[in-house]
């Protein structure tokens, strides 16, 4: 009996997948032979935690954002132009620079989330456009085209430098940031946000406030850009203002959507593959965006729902079919 | 002292006035049944009464609260529970879960608590599942209780969506043509299920075509024609009253002759009423 209860909460996807990524994340290394790889796994690690916030947006509650690049873009040189310019402590500019973002999606989440579908795509499009530009064109301060240089991060007298360092401080956040949206998918919260996704006024008519409800999960999944933004820049040492453009936007939202909407570890996925595709992809040289387009091609024919929902739906039906088989054996 | 008053409502679609100066009571403890030919404004009515349209005219009071241009989910928050003609039911999840969010304005917590999981919030998801998983037995569903909704017949579903308005606990429930759709079986243990909300102490606003479920359950009845209100009584009274016999048998007579569907309806409808 206890077991029984164990069992199921281990299946669980919080707990069982969370035990999962974790093992992954600590296995990981074994693969990992040289700090090339290390640099990729923890950009992998900071896409992840952008697509998991992201996918509580998109995937969850079902409002499209084209424009979550300048969120990230915004923690980026908030960080940068805090710690490095101005001398702040690395972690007291992030977190001031997360208030700044966070206020700044809920000013702007207000007027335009009462826009449906292609017109909030619109108006999400037009606000990441808009925060490129100012990073683009402010140079004073952002150091225009040409980038910035970051500080590293350190806490206290403690330096992170290197990429086995970071990997695990980025695997540590994104345990936590994936521990994070389970927990909010499961509350009364996240039912209404999945609820809205489904029926706006079936979620209304039982007391849900839908507009609350999809501002609240436009700030939250704009404080995982800006973190993640923020972390890249002091991991990367120097940003330009391609990380707040419009096709960063793009490549956040297909990650989401190629490894799956609606599943956290889908959004992980997604990251995943389409961080590391276009590297194993380059043996292609001149033809590598083209076997690019077509993987993914492929896979939204093969699998619609993204990777791991279709994968975790023909499991399920297979199971399902063997389990009938056997019945009709007996 | 009335549940529900409704003042000189209106509403207007363009030039259309779906409905027109709708004066009515409801008092608590009873089944009132709104009916009228397609078109009458029962719907819009409805979706007046939640909320979900804004009256051009009128008001909407509710116990102490004039509750004319608020929110749905404030007129949910004061006790108006719905369901709906073209189900609303959230195919994305699990029929339990369904019912789940039935149970959000007793269940909201804090957004820190529901990204920690706080102690207390896991012991009151335990509640709120065994809860709605008890609602859904009393409605009819222990079958489902495992079922994700997109895989429900459209019967279960028409009960579901019953379960999830039950679960925000409501004083006022409003149903939406929930015999639309069913089998005469299952059609007549809604009979049964509407007795036993009034039961609970839930008022019940019943909008319906079948007149065998309406006459057989109402205490009251309203009934619209063109927006407005043509009769409204006693359920005995209204049954007989002349005018409402000519509402639903005179617009047969007055087409051009060939029986079409909705007048075969009419007929069979008024023959039934004068049993």
């Amino acid at each position: 009996m206890i077991s029984g209860t164990m069992l199921a909460r281990l299946a669980s996807p919080r707990t069982g997948g969370l035990l999962g990524l974790a093992a992954v994340i600590a296995l990981l290394p074994l693969a990992l032979t040289n700090t090339y790889f290390y640099d990729i796994a923890v950009l992998v690690g900071l896409n992840a935690i952008v697509c998991i916030g992201l996918n509580l947006l998109i995937g969850y509650a079902g409002q499209i954002s084209l424009g979550h690049a300048g969120f990230f873009g915004l923690g980026a040189y908030g960080s940068a132009i805090l710690a490095s310019r101005y001398g702040w402590p690395p972690l007291a500019a992030m977190l001031a620079t997360t208030v700044a973002v966070a206020a700044l999606a809920f000013v702007v989440g207000r007027p335009i989330l009462r826009l449906k579908g292609h017109y909030l795509a619109m108006a999400t499009l037009g606000l990441g456009i808009i925060i490129y530009m100012v990073i683009a064109t402010e140079d004073k301060y952002t150091g225009g085209p040409d980038g910035i240089a970051v500080v590293p991060f350190s806490i206290g007298g403690f330096v992170l430098q290197g990429e086995r360092v970071w990997y695990w401080v980025v695997g540590a956040l994104l345990l936590l940031a994936a521990w994070l949206a389970l927990n909010l998918i499961e509350s009364p919260a996240g039912r209404a946000l999945r609820a809205l996704h489904s029926s706006e006024v079936g979620a209304e008519v039982v007391g849900i406030n839908a507009a609350e409800h999809k501002l609240m999960v436009f700030v939250i999944s704009a404080v995982f850009a800006c973190v993640a933004g923020s972390l890249g820049a002091h991991y990367s040492g120097f940003i330009t203002p391609g990380k707040a453009a419009f096709l960063h936007s793009i490549e956040l939202v297909t990650m989401v959507v190629f490894g799956g909407m609606a599943s956290t570890f889908g959004a992980v996925v997604g990251a995943a593959v389409l961080t590391t595709l276009p590297q194993l992809l380059a043996a292609f040289e001149d033809y590598e965006m083209m076997v690019f387009g077509a993987v993914m091609m492929g896979t939204m024919i093969f699998l619609p729902r993204g990777v791991v929902p279709s994968l975790a739906r023909l499991l399920a039906t297979r199971r399902d079919a063997t389990a009938d088989g056997e019945g009709n054996g007996v | 002292m009335s549940l529900l008053r409704v003042d000189r409502l209106g509403k207007k679609f363009g030039g259309v006035n779906a409905v027109d100066d709708l004066s009515f009571e409801i008092r608590p403890g009873a089944v009132y049944s709104i009916i009228g030919p397609n078109g009458a404004g029962k719907t819009t009515l409805l979706n007046m009464l939640t909320g979900v349209y804004q009256p051009s005219a009128g008001r909407i009071v509710f116990g102490e609260h004039d509750l004319t241009g608020c929110a749905p989910y404030e007129y949910a928050r004061h006790g108006i529970a719905r369901t709906f003609q073209n189900l609303q039911v959230f195919f994305n999840m699990s029929a339990l879960e369904n019912v789940m969010v039935g149970r959000y304005m007793q269940e909201r917590c804090g957004l820190v608590s529901a990204l920690l999981r706080s102690r207390r919030l896991a012991r009151a998801e335990h509640a709120c599942r065994e809860e709605a998983a008890e609602l859904m037995r009393y409605v009819g569903l222990q079958n489902y209780l495992y079922a994700s909704a997109d895989a429900m017949p459209y019967g279960a579903l028409k009960r579901l969506e019953i379960a999830r308005a039950l679960a925000t606990r409501p004083k006022l429930m409003l149903l939406d043509e929930p015999a639309a759709g069913l089998n005469p079986t299952e059609a007549l243990e809604l009979d049964d299920l509407i007795g036993r909300l009034t039961g609970r102490g839930v008022t019940v606003v019943l909008v319906e075509h079948n007149m065998r479920l309406v006459m057989g359950v109402s205490d009251h009845i309203l009934v619209l024609d063109y927006g407005r209100k043509l009769a409204e009584g006693p359920a005995l009274t209204v049954r007989n009253d002349p005018k409402v016999i000519e509402a639903y048998l005179g617009s047969a007579v007055s087409h051009d002759g060939t029986f079409g569907e909705t007048i075969a309806d009419a007929v069979a409808v008024a023959v039934e009423m004068h049993r």
